[in-house]
């Protein structure tokens, strides 16, 4: 059957078979993008940091969902009307709340999860430097004892000086 | 009949293992090494057994055995024999008798190949390696039976999901899976040591091999899935910070730490109770990688409370096994003395350094990755943590660290000097600022950060080699000796040096791909062209094409330069009607190390397809860069001194004389 359908026709049928499959379209359509590239450029920057609600841990500007679409033509509508950056993402958190955002802005509740890198790091420079001291303490009331062998060696040597 | 013997292996599997488990600890705790010496044949028996009960679901995939469940849900008889094969661990079940046949094969290696193991260790070691089993074998046959029958079979499977049905993504799992299980060794070697109270730079060249071995498979694994992804996703983007992702990168993360811990435990035999703990969290961050991807408290807390059984069930290996751990380590670790002292500039001190880092940076993603989990279920509110996130905290963490890691090398042990470091390092420096004003000037408009990146990478790739430039050349300028130094060097040496320099080569795509990607989407027509980075691209037409298992549209694109043909490209986009679903087939063209990548998108009402275009400069290195990583620990893995193994210790504990 497919051998007798005309090229044209088997393309034809191969695009009505991908629309009616609805296959993913990647991210960012050409006809949502914005004429003025610096705006646009503010809208691909917020768009990344944007989570797609409907999504598993994707940024609206990756996915291809609806919603990530609505989303996109909104900041998108929001820059153009002369929101800026800081308005649309108030607008976006007071409309889909605090999980909107990939970035999560510090307060109470992520004092926690920013502090963590410092925390971590300071923590474990504490532990280190204190280990270190305790070694080296210990190691040291070792060393100032001759080993069994220094001994030795020393009595030889004061014995051939006598 | 197969697939019945193929489940009854598993059964048998189990007993045996059980008794690995159980009678040779006992037989060090009593002192009878006839009874510890059984280990050994478990082990081997275990192996074979765990392999047969694979062989048997492979063979019901290969003949399309629908009378099986699992072969009916992920397999299909148009599929090729490729994707037959593969399917075996593209699903749960499959995937976690993988998990347990590598962990099986990994337990008989080290009772075949570890004959030089003191007997009470390695009586130890296979009885805590097959306590590991014992718990997976268990979670298979009560949760996750491959070999459940269905009755009446069906005619035809449901086939594989057509994103796995690539070949990135069947080696993928595999890679990772020995990664993973291959920190299992380290984590039995770490319990071992524990039980036994007592730990030597011996120890440490046990456990050196097979950490660097997972350590190797892990680096692979993990870059062959950001491969796949960056291909296959359809958007070139390389690494999401999805939890996912995560999940095998927090092993890699801890396991590099551990490789460096386990030099200074080898050579000076200090830090043995941190690098002790480094291995068993290793494995915990392994195991912990398993319940996230395996139990689906990813996708939300929600569908992990609705279908709790296997979630609940591999939570509770995870406690048993991390708080096991972590209980002994807390109870034994005080009995194991501690080393050989070090002033805080030396080789030691350096390692020390690179551990803060990678363990606070191996912290933060853990934290990041969990911490919305752990918020809704404490407070219930919602938040995201994603790319931006991490971003912006993991990537100043490895600045300090990767500025540090040519000195590393350059120190010597005990007390190192630092300026007489700084100054072999000036060539490294030299070209590194080089590289950066040579990228501010010649990019129009190039980020500063971008520059600086960029020329971290450089004083990574040269500095790296400056420890084989001072031993070839080291006490005067003997040109004729140079040769015999270098091909007299260690392989461990050039094993570092090339590892160290695929942290550079990685950093410099990353980098060049960051900053200078350019990108271009457009809805062309048939005869549309479209200009991106000197480059013209033009679209010369769509057709069908007709796959063994799914239908393909075709795009023809016909890349020139100055108009001279460069290449063809041909993106695809497939459905496979088995799964009423499609995938996107992107079509990459190699410029050297940089690509044209080419992915197609929707149709629009009138008729116009969406082409993705991107140039990605450099991008080819991010994946190169760790496969030179893993050759560097393939060669350090080759080094003599570790393929003859350490010696057998003499019957008395020998006092670890410091070497100079």
């Amino acid at each position: 059957m497919r051998y007798l359908l005309s090229r044209a026709g088997r393309v034809f049928a191969a695009f009505a078979l991908l629309l009616a499959l609805a296959i993913p379209a990647y991210a960012v359509e050409p006809g949502e993008m914005l004429a003025d590239p610096a705006l646009e450029a503010r809208a691909r920057e917020i768009s990344s940091e944007i989570r797609c609600l409907v999504c598993q841990n994707q940024s609206i500007d990756e996915s291809n969902a609806t919603l990530a679409h609505d989303l996109r033509v909104l900041i998108r509508d929001r820059l153009t009307a002369g929101d800026t950056d800081e308005e649309v993402i108030d607008f976006l958190v007071a409309r889909y709340g605090e999980f909107v955002l990939l970035r999560p802005r510090l307060q109470a509740g992520t004092l926690l999860l920013w502090g963590m890198p410092i925390l971590l790091l300071v923590a474990g420079g504490i532990a280190t430097y204190l280990g270190w001291r305790r070694r080296k303490r210990t190691a040291t009331a070792e060393d100032r004892r001759l080993k069994p062998e220094e001994e030795a060696a020393l009595a030889r040597i004061l014995r051939d000086e006598a | 009949m197969i697939a019945e013997i193929g489940h009854y292996a598993l059964v048998l599997a189990l007993g045996v293992a059980l008794i690995q488990a159980v009678v040779p600890l006992a037989g060090t705790i009593r002192g009878d090494l006839r009874l510890a010496a059984v280990g050994r044949p478990a082990a081997l028996v275990q192996g074979l057994l765990v392999a047969l009960a694979f062989a048997a679901l492979m063979t019901a995939y290969v003949r399309s055995d629908f009378s099986l469940l699992n072969v009916v849900q992920n397999s299909h008889s148009q599929q090729p024999l490729l994707y037959k094969i593969t399917g075996v661990w593209g699903n749960h079940e499959g995937s976690m008798l993988l998990w347990v046949l590598i962990l099986a094969i990994f337990g008989a290696a080290v009772a075949a190949f570890g004959r030089n193991l003191p007997e009470r260790l390695a009586a130890n070691v296979l009885s805590v390696q097959a306590m590991v089993s014992v718990a997976f074998l268990l979670f298979i046959l009560l949760t996750s039976n491959p070999f459940t029958r269905v009755s009446p079979a069906p005619l035809e499977g449901n086939s594989l999901n057509p994103v796995l049905q690539d070949i990135g993504l069947a080696i993928h799992p595999v890679l990772l899976y020995l990664g993973y299980v291959g920190f299992s060794i380290s984590f039995a070697f770490a319990a071992a040591a524990l039980i036994e109270g007592k730990i030597d730079a011996a120890w440490a060249r046990w456990v050196r091999p097979w950490t660097l071995a997972a350590w190797i498979f892990l680096t692979l694994g993990i870059a062959m899935g950001s491969y796949w992804a960056y291909y296959e996703l359809g958007w070139g983007g390389w690494w999401f910070w999805d939890p996912v992702e995560n999940a095998s990168f927090l092993p890699w993360l801890a396991g590099t730490a551990l490789l460096h811990s386990a030099v200074v435990m080898e050579k000076r035999n200090a830090l043995k109770i941190w690098t002790i703990l480094l291995a068993i969290l290793t494995f915990s961050l392994s195991l912990l990688g398993t319940f996230l991807v395996r139990s689906g408290v990813l996708t939300s807390v929600h569908t992990f409370a609705s279908d709790p059984t296997r979630g609940v069930f591999i939570l509770v290996i995870l406690a048993v096994f991390i708080g096991g751990g972590l209980a002994l380590f807390a109870w034994r670790a005080s009995l194991l003395q501690q080393g050989g002292i070090f002033a805080p500039i030396s080789r030691e001190g350096g390692l020390v350094f690179n551990n803060l880092f990678l363990t606070a940076a191996c912290g933060t993603v853990l934290v990041g990755t969990l911490y919305p989990l752990a918020l809704e279920a404490l407070t219930g509110d919602k938040i995201s943590v994603g790319p931006p996130f991490f971003n912006l905290t993991f990537g100043p963490l490895m600045v300090p660290l990767l500025v540090a890691v040519p000195f590393g090398p350059l120190l010597a042990w005990k007390r190192g000097d630092l300026y007489a470091a700084g100054q072999r390092l000036l060539l490294a420096f030299s070209l590194a600022l080089v590289a950066v004003l040579l990228v501010l000037w010649l990019v129009e408009g190039a980020p500063v950060l971008a520059a600086l990146g960029i020329g971290l990478a450089v004083w990574l790739m040269v500095g790296a080699f400056a420890e084989i430039v001072r031993n070839a050349t080291g006490g005067g300028r003997a040109w004729a000796k140079v040769w015999p130094r270098l091909t007299g060097l260690p392989r461990s040496v050039w094993g570092t040096a090339l590892a160290h320099f695929g942290v550079g080569a990685t950093l410099l795509g990353i980098g060049s791909v960051t900053a200078f990607e350019t990108e271009s989407i457009h809805a062309m027509q048939p005869g549309d062209s479209v200009d991106i980075a000197g480059y013209t691209v033009t679209f010369d037409g769509a057709s069908a094409r007709q796959g063994p298992n799914y239908q393909a549209l075709v795009a023809d694109m016909t890349v020139t330069r100055n108009g001279r043909l460069v290449a063809e490209m041909a993106p695809e986009k497939r459905v496979y009607p088995a799964r009423q679903t499609g995938t996107s087939e992107s079509a990459i063209h190699f410029l050297g190390f940089t690509q044209l990548y080419v992915a197609l998108g929707d149709q629009d009402a009138a008729g116009a397809l969406t082409v993705r275009i991107y140039h990605k400069p450099l991008v080819l290195l991010i994946w190169l860069g760790a496969i030179i990583m893993a050759g560097g620990g393939m060669l350090s893995l080759s080094d003599r001194r570790l393929r003859v193994g350490a010696p057998r210790p003499s019957r008395a504990p020998v006092r670890v004389v410091p070497a100079e």
